[in-house]
């Protein structure tokens, strides 16, 4: 065994990331800090570390997904794990098999980290209860993203110095948002205020119990926020079973430069991607002064070696467990 | 533009005085006048008479005959575009010149529907060039009335529409409907609903003995009410302002009873054939009698009149839909629904006040304040600063109706040859006179 003092502190509680709902403001804290040395590391030529040597990385995605997934990737790799992909959308399921039969089809070649992304809320959780190593959940169905909040809170706080006290403004498609749903609660819990605005046909029930302001109305949602952050509206949402039509959405919801304007001056401009330009979003904002789109690329990675390293240090020979 | 602008107004100040002025909208009903500028009012009241009117103001001696706004009327079908041989814009409005009508509500379910913020451009511009009455239009609430997907309410809204509906049907799937009304709720536009429930409604008139002896199939009432209960459940989950177009039934009105005094935004109109007329009346299968929804009985009749008495219902409307005898002339269960109104309007409401003792301001209220104010419009008032538009009637004067004398393209009116009391003689909309009886 090695010394206690050679030993990485323990950052989170759990075994699994499930949600940023389990997660505490001291494990965000530290997660957030941890991700910060990471950026650092990113920049450097030599990217490579050992820290998760002989650990084996699986990426199982149920549902299609390019920028996550080869987030994920990277980060594995560049902590020194085998990684292995796994786009279940078109092979077992396909085949009849369940969710739980491929978990303990996986289980079998002992993974240690398995990295879920599935279209069904809480199938993470699900898997979690079945297999013996860490689940990290990339998003489940219309429930959680959490390493999506994480990014997103470790822009705006290397960004702006701080997530207390700040306005944070999330716009768009909030019924059928994961990403939505884990910023209401990180942000909150960080001790930011947060504002939901969207038409009240894509706002789910009872939402503003979650700790947000409610608008309806772009102009008074955006009043004096600190960040402004947009959400994706699939295009199948807006032909008039959610939203009239794109040019309508745009005209009323899509974030432009006059919409901006109501927002603090220097306020930042954030969208998950992938972007809708012309619907959600002017290009012309989307590519500005104001927007950190691209850097929450860059802080995806740095957060999710961060989860990566953290889950690591609980497995067992981690020198946590 | 908006339709209180389309009409600019007659520059000439202009005296009406001798008057018996109902106006609910100010609790007003008192002997007076009214002076008029620039197409708008600047002075009303008792006060108001032949001798302050102002040196040089030409006045109009109303010899005591009633003053009241021009009536807005909430359900108006015309044949433009697409159906211009049964009635077009220019036409409608001379129709509703002649029955006091000074702003037409028209429905969407013309050829193209109205679904695009252009064709509500079109319609507003071919009104300001042809028509003699206000006009504005009603967009549709699904694209192409298709009943599956919502139109661009905002957009709607901005280019003139001032509420959204399927017309003549209703939007029957709760899903579209239940979206479709959290949406136009954050843009506080009215959704109006024709409240039937479309697979209890495939028969021709009211269900019933008469049905029964007739030979024909019969609605239920109880489409109505289903539609409109479940309409409610929608509205108290979403807080949209929903008005049902028209009840026919007893059972509806205690349904918009309940939700009145639960709170709901919930509001509902009457066609005035329905506060008239009951199934009896279809006699030897008369088809300018088969509307929508059906005439039901005379005891349902009653209590929609004492609904309109007490305020349950909110509006009154002609529901003018013009037919020819391409789709009236057939057999019962063949033709048509509908029947036009516009001209009739004022007359046949207006007997109710000898008839069933209904209050004159409630049923002036409920062709002017009371649809001005849902439909957010700044017309069906005499107040000081609103827009000239209001009408003369001779309460004493009684005249048949003559389909041949009447001024829309299509003669399908239930009153024909019926003796009605109250006369429009003079109607004037953004000061101008529109319409004057020629027999005065």
């Amino acid at each position: 065994m090695t010394p206690a003092t050679d030993r990485p502190p323990r950052i989170l509680e759990g075994q699994h990331l499930l949600g940023v709902e389990a997660l505490k403001v001291g494990e965000i804290e530290a997660l957030l800090g941890l991700a910060d040395r990471y950026v650092d590391l990113n920049r450097q030529i030599d990217k490579k570390q050992a820290t998760l040597r002989g650990r084996t990385q699986i990426n199982l995605f149920f549902e299609a997904s390019t920028r996550t997934q080869s987030s994920f990737e990277l980060a594995g790799k560049r902590l020194g794990a085998d990684v292995m992909n796994m786009s279940m959308s078109s092979s077992s399921l396909s085949k009849g098999e369940t969710v739980l039969d491929t978990a303990m089809t996986l289980n079998a070649m002992h993974p240690d980290i398995l990295v879920v992304r599935h279209h069904a809320s809480g199938a993470p959780d699900l898997l979690a209860q079945k297999v013996g190593c860490a689940v990290v959940n990339a998003g489940d169905g219309q429930h959680e993203h959490p390493t999506q909040a994480l990014l997103d809170a470790l822009t705006i706080r290397r960004r702006l110095g701080r997530l207390d006290g700040l306005t944070v403004a999330i716009c768009g498609d909030i019924a059928h948002s994961r990403v939505a749903r884990s910023n209401i609660i990180l942000l909150n819990r960080m001790g930011a205020r947060v504002r939901l605005v969207a038409p009240s046909s894509l706002l789910p029930a009872a939402v503003g119990r979650l700790g947000a302001e409610v608008f309806t109305s772009m102009a008074e949602g955006l009043s004096g926020v600190d960040v402004v952050m947009m959400l994706r509206l699939q295009l199948e949402r807006m032909q008039g079973a959610f939203v009239p039509s794109t040019r309508e959405y745009y005209r009323f919801f899509g974030l432009d430069q006059d919409k901006l304007a109501r927002a603090k001056q220097d306020a930042l401009v954030m969208h998950p991607g992938p972007m809708n330009r012309g619907v959600e979003i002017d290009s012309g904002v989307a590519d500005g002064i104001q927007s950190v789109i691209r850097e929450q690329v860059e802080m995806g990675v740095a957060v999710r070696m961060a989860v990566l390293d953290a889950l690591a240090r609980n497995l067992p020979g981690g020198g946590n467990a | 533009m908006s339709p209180d602008t389309a009409l600019r107004g007659r520059p000439e100040r202009r005296a009406f005085v001798n008057a018996h002025i109902v106006d609910p909208s100010q609790g007003l009903d008192a002997a007076g006048g009214i002076v008029i500028a620039d197409g708008r009012i600047v002075a009303i009241g008792p006060k108001v008479t032949a001798v302050n009117a102002g040196t040089g103001t030409p006045i109009t001696d109303c010899g005591g005959k009633l003053l009241i706004p021009g009536l807005i009327d909430m359900r108006v079908f015309t044949g433009e575009p697409g159906n211009e041989h049964r009635e077009t814009l220019a036409s409608a409005s001379e129709a509703a010149a002649a029955g006091g009508v000074t702003t037409i509500i028209v429905m969407p379910d013309t050829d193209p529907v109205i679904d695009d913020p252009a064709i509500v451009d079109f319609i507003l511009r071919r009104a300001r060039d042809t028509a003699i009455v206000r006009v504005a239009p009603m967009a549709a609430l699904t694209q192409g009335l298709a009943g599956e997907r919502m139109t661009e309410i905002g957009m709607l809204q901005e280019a003139g529409a001032v509420a959204v509906t399927d017309g003549r049907q209703a939007l029957a799937n709760a899903r579209t409907f239940r979206r479709a009304l959290a949406y136009a709720r954050d843009f506080g536009m009215l959704v109006v609903q024709h409240v039937e429930e479309p697979t209890l409604a495939n028969g021709v008139m009211n269900e019933g003995e008469q049905a029964t002896r007739l030979g024909l199939p019969g609605i239920p009432a109880a489409a109505e009410v289903i539609m409109l209960e479940r309409d409610i459940r929608l509205v108290e989950l979403t807080g949209a302002a929903y008005h049902a177009a028209q009840i026919s039934s007893a059972a509806s009105l205690d349904v918009i009873r309940a939700a009145k005094a639960h709170g709901l935004p919930v509001s509902c109109g009457v066609s005035v054939n329905h506060l008239v007329l009951n199934e009896n009346d279809i006699g030897a299968y008369r088809t300018f009698f088969k509307l929508s929804p059906p005439l039901r009985s005379e005891d349902d009749r009653k209590a929609l009149v004492a609904g309109l008495a007490d305020g349950s219902i909110d509006v009154i409307v002609s529901s003018h839909n013009p037919q020819n005898a391409d789709t009236k002339r057939l057999p019962f269960s063949e033709a048509e629904f509908g029947a036009i109104g516009l001209e009739t309007l004022f007359a046949a409401a207006f007997g109710l006040t000898r008839t069933s003792g209904v209050p004159i301001k409630r049923i002036i209220e409920a062709m002017t304040a009371r649809p001005a104010q849902l439909l957010g419009l700044e017309t069906g008032t005499l107040a000081a600063g609103a827009p000239a538009d209001f009408t003369i009637a001779d309460p004493d004067r009684s005249w048949t109706v003559e389909t041949s004398l009447l001024r829309s393209r299509s003669k399908n009116t239930p009153f024909e040859r019926h003796a009605l009391e109250g006369r429009i003689v003079e109607t004037v909309v953004a000061g101008e006179s529109v319409y004057a009886y020629d027999q005065r």
